[in-house]
């Protein structure tokens, strides 16, 4: 079961409470201050253990999955851990998505799911699931707690592992006669884990030896991801010293976005499929990357045996099974990537190394030629709206606030990565790994629970917004002033895409069909709905959807024909990267690449 | 990088908690990895240890994935890769039967007698042998079973463990 072994603590007899009691401690201890929940039978115990506390706040979803999500959105944007609760059988089996979702973006979340009474497992029981089962490779780590002397220590045991390490979802399975008997608190410090030890310094020489390869390059680049985010702000900090110390260019992945100020000069834009020519011509060709909190992911690296093929790479995660995964690299560095920072900053100084301007001023020019090429450029002709102007707009009129931006997936999701630009980590909450649409609008409420004062916009296309929209009615019940902002081009806008450039322009159920009025739909909520048609409406739409004080449903009608460009086409090497048809650049899909996803 | 796959002998000691198994196997079967052999038992009662013993086969990246994953994994506290940490001992049982007329069983029984197989159950028909060896000398007792009329064959799967005085924990954990 668990792990844990106890302390000694010989004199003390620990306190005893009921299960649910000893659940309600321990998520105080661990210092949660709010769970996203849905009761059922097999909790009922747990949320009557709630109902006489008032320590921490219960919100109220209307779908589980939307819970997970919120607890994503939270824990993301206050690097805080996400707490979820739900019942058994179809309460936890909904959380399926949401806990995929946090392990392929290493997001910290623990979730506690009812379960039938010990003595029903495996009877096939009402509302049984044999939840373990289910969710074992989509967490981290799962328990079912089957004696209620376990329950404290697998609590604080789920919230280290959750938050240690490479982040992740990891589930706690209580059946129902546990959450009622008489149980023993510990508290975590009585709690010492037998096995679970994450590598978190790295090795002296290894640092040395890549300090060596960084002075030696003439043409590096940095490649930072999402785990940099997760390492924290101080993290970001030091590796914004480092990079500037070094005066490389830098390219942030879709999910390391304001791990670098995005306005900085030698940040270089986002790389991989949807990213900059620039980014990705300049992966391409280095000879030397560092990647830091970056997992070399298919969509960054587009055909593996095209990958930059002249470079030396170093490659910094606290995760050893990330490395050398998909791309073989030469100087494998396993640390936190905050330490390993800190520790190739102190030797960059302590050798007298300084930016050497001259010896990279030949890559420096290459990069500029590339950024010459505009390629994030549109046009905005005409009274429609091009979705990449409203997002252009909405980061024009949000910019100088506290603006978090959380999104679905889709076509809108790349232009919010390529349109809204970030200074700062943890403002920019998007699904990455798995690619979840219906992630962005509880994900939204998850932010600004975690942020009252905060402005959260959550940048939507309509497919998306309306696999869990049901989240506005728990919106509306925690009055949460979330700006839902809908790029609204009644298509699923990237696999209509892709069927335009790899089948045919044959629009197989692509079409979205009898959607709703969302200005009514809005009203129907109880919520202020908004619409923008022409470009002239945009401006003054956005500026009333930020100076409501109440959440929004704004329909933004864009262009239904505009792709996102630049493409890497699945299946093609960085340097085969296609501008679009403003450049007369046009993406031709191959018969290899059509089998890719 | 090759691309040759190589057959490992992998051990991993992990705490002997329900599901424990489930986790190990999950991994290999999700990410289509393959294995040739997995034992598993209880070695360490105090301390609540098993030892997983796994043959697994891929090439050299694929090898390294699978034991940074296995070390990745919660209840596990080792891992060794015994066909990179130099020699090691693997030894394989199998209960093996076969029936036919006298004259194939007893030249089964010269056979297994040659080979150091043990007679563990016989009919007038029917013979069990047992067998202890490194997995190929099984591979070739079955073999030579085959015309003698083989019927069934039980292996218990591949136990190893390393030569010379170092034990399990004293090895260097992968990627270190």
């Amino acid at each position: 079961m668990s792990a844990t072994k106890m302390m000694p603590s010989a004199e003390v007899q620990p306190q005893t409470m009921t299960g649910s009691e000893v659940v309600l401690r321990a998520l105080v201890e661990q210092g949660v201050e709010v769970v996203f929940g849905y009761p059922g039978g097999a909790v009922l115990p747990l949320y009557d253990a709630f109902f006489k506390q008032n320590s921490i706040r219960h919100i109220l979803v209307r779908h589980e999955q939307g819970a997970v999500h919120a607890a994503e959105g939270y824990a993301r944007s206050t690097g805080k851990v996400g707490v979820v609760l739900v019942t058994s059988g179809p309460g936890a089996t909904n959380t399926v998505t949401g806990l995929t979702d946090a392990l392929m973006d290493s997001v910290p979340i623990v979730c506690l799911t009812g379960q039938v009474p010990t003595h029903m497992i495996g009877n096939d029981a009402f509302q049984e699931a044999d939840t373990v089962g289910i969710t074992r490779p989509c967490t981290k780590h799962n328990y079912l707690v089957k004696s209620a002397d376990d329950v404290a220590k697998v609590m604080h045991e789920a919230f280290h592992v959750a938050r240690s390490g490479r982040p992740g979802p990891v589930v706690i399975d209580l059946p129902k006669d546990v959450q009622m008997s008489e149980a023993p608190y510990y508290s975590a410090s009585e709690c010492v884990h037998k096995t679970y030890r994450p590598r978190t310094e790295p090795a002296a020489d290894a640092i040395e030896r890549a300090i060596d390869m960084m002075a030696e390059a003439k043409k590096p680049i940095f490649y930072v991801g999402g785990g940099l985010v997760n390492a924290g702000d101080e993290a970001c900090m030091r590796v914004t010293e480092l990079i500037q110390a070094t005066g490389f260019p830098v390219t942030l992945t879709l999910m390391g976005l304001g791990a670098y100020p995005a306005s900085d000069k030698q940040f270089i834009g986002m790389l991989g499929m949807h990213g900059t020519l620039e980014a990705n011509m300049a992966m391409h060709d280095c000879d030397l990357m560092i990647a830091i909190g970056s997992r070399f992911d298919d969509r960054v690296t587009g055909r593996l045996d095209a990958f930059s093929p002249d470079s030396k790479k170093i490659h910094i995660d606290i995760d050893p099974s990330s490395i050398n995964k998909n791309v073989p690299v030469d100087l494998p560095i396993v640390a936190d990537a905050g330490k390993a920072v800190d520790a190739l900053l102190q030797r960059w100084w302590a050798r007298g190394l300084k930016a050497d301007r001259q010896k990279l001023s030949p890559w420096w020019a290459e990069i500029q030629g590339w950024q010459a090429r505009q390629s994030y450029r549109y046009k905005q002709v005409g009274d429609v709206i091009k979705p990449q102007y409203a997002i252009q707009r909405l980061y024009e009129l949000t910019k100088d606030r506290e603006t978090f931006i959380t999104t679905e997936v889709g076509q809108h999701q790349m232009w919010a990565a390529q349109h809204y630009l970030f200074e700062k980590p943890r403002y920019w909450m998007t699904s990455g790994g798995l690619g979840t649409m219906g992630y962005g609008l509880p994900s939204a409420m998850g932010v600004q629970i975690g942020n009252p004062d905060a402005l959260v916009v959550g940048i939507a296309g309509e497919a998306s917004w309306v696999m869990n929209m049901q989240e506005m009615s728990t919106i509306v019940q925690y009055r949460l002033p979330v700006k839902c902002f809908i790029l609204n081009n009644s298509y699923m806008g990237m696999v209509r895409q892709w069927q335009e450039l790899f089948h045919g322009n044959r629009h197989s159920e692509s079409y979205m069909d009898s959607l709703p009025d969302f200005v009514k739909l809005a009203e129907a909520f109880g919520v202020v709905g908004m619409r923008a048609e022409k470009v002239s409406e945009l401006d003054g739409m956005i500026e009333e959807m930020i100076a409501v004080d109440r959440p929004v449903i704004a329909d933004v009608v864009v262009d239904r024909a505009e792709n996102v460009y630049p493409m890497i086409p699945a299946g093609a090497a960085h340097n085969e990267i296609k501008l679009g048809p403003n450049a007369g650049d046009d993406v031709e899909g191959s018969e290899e690449g059509m089998v890719l996803v | 990088m090759t691309e040759q796959e190589e057959s490992h002998t992998i051990a991993v000691l992990v705490e002997n908690e329900p599901g424990v198994l489930a986790r190990v196997i999950g991994l290999f079967s999700g990410r289509g990895y393959n294995i040739d052999s997995l034992t598993v038992a209880e070695v360490d009662p105090q301390q609540g240890r098993s030892r997983i013993n796994i043959v697994a086969r891929g090439t050299p990246q694929v090898i390294e994935q699978i034991k940074a994953l296995l070390a990745k994994l919660v209840p596990v506290h080792h891992v060794v890769d015994l066909t990179l940490d130099g020699a090691y001992v693997e030894r394989e049982l199998a209960l093996i039967k076969v029936t036919g007329d006298r004259e194939k069983l007893v030249q089964a029984l010269r056979i297994a007698d040659f080979m150091h197989a043990r007679l563990v159950d016989s009919t007038t028909e029917s013979f069990v042998f047992e067998i202890t060896g490194a997995p190929n000398q099984i591979d070739s007792f079955i073999h030579l079973m085959e015309p003698l009329g083989l019927v069934e064959v039980s292996r218990a799967g591949v136990v190893a463990i390393a030569r010379g005085p170092g034990g399990l924990e004293s090895g260097e954990p992968p990627l270190a």
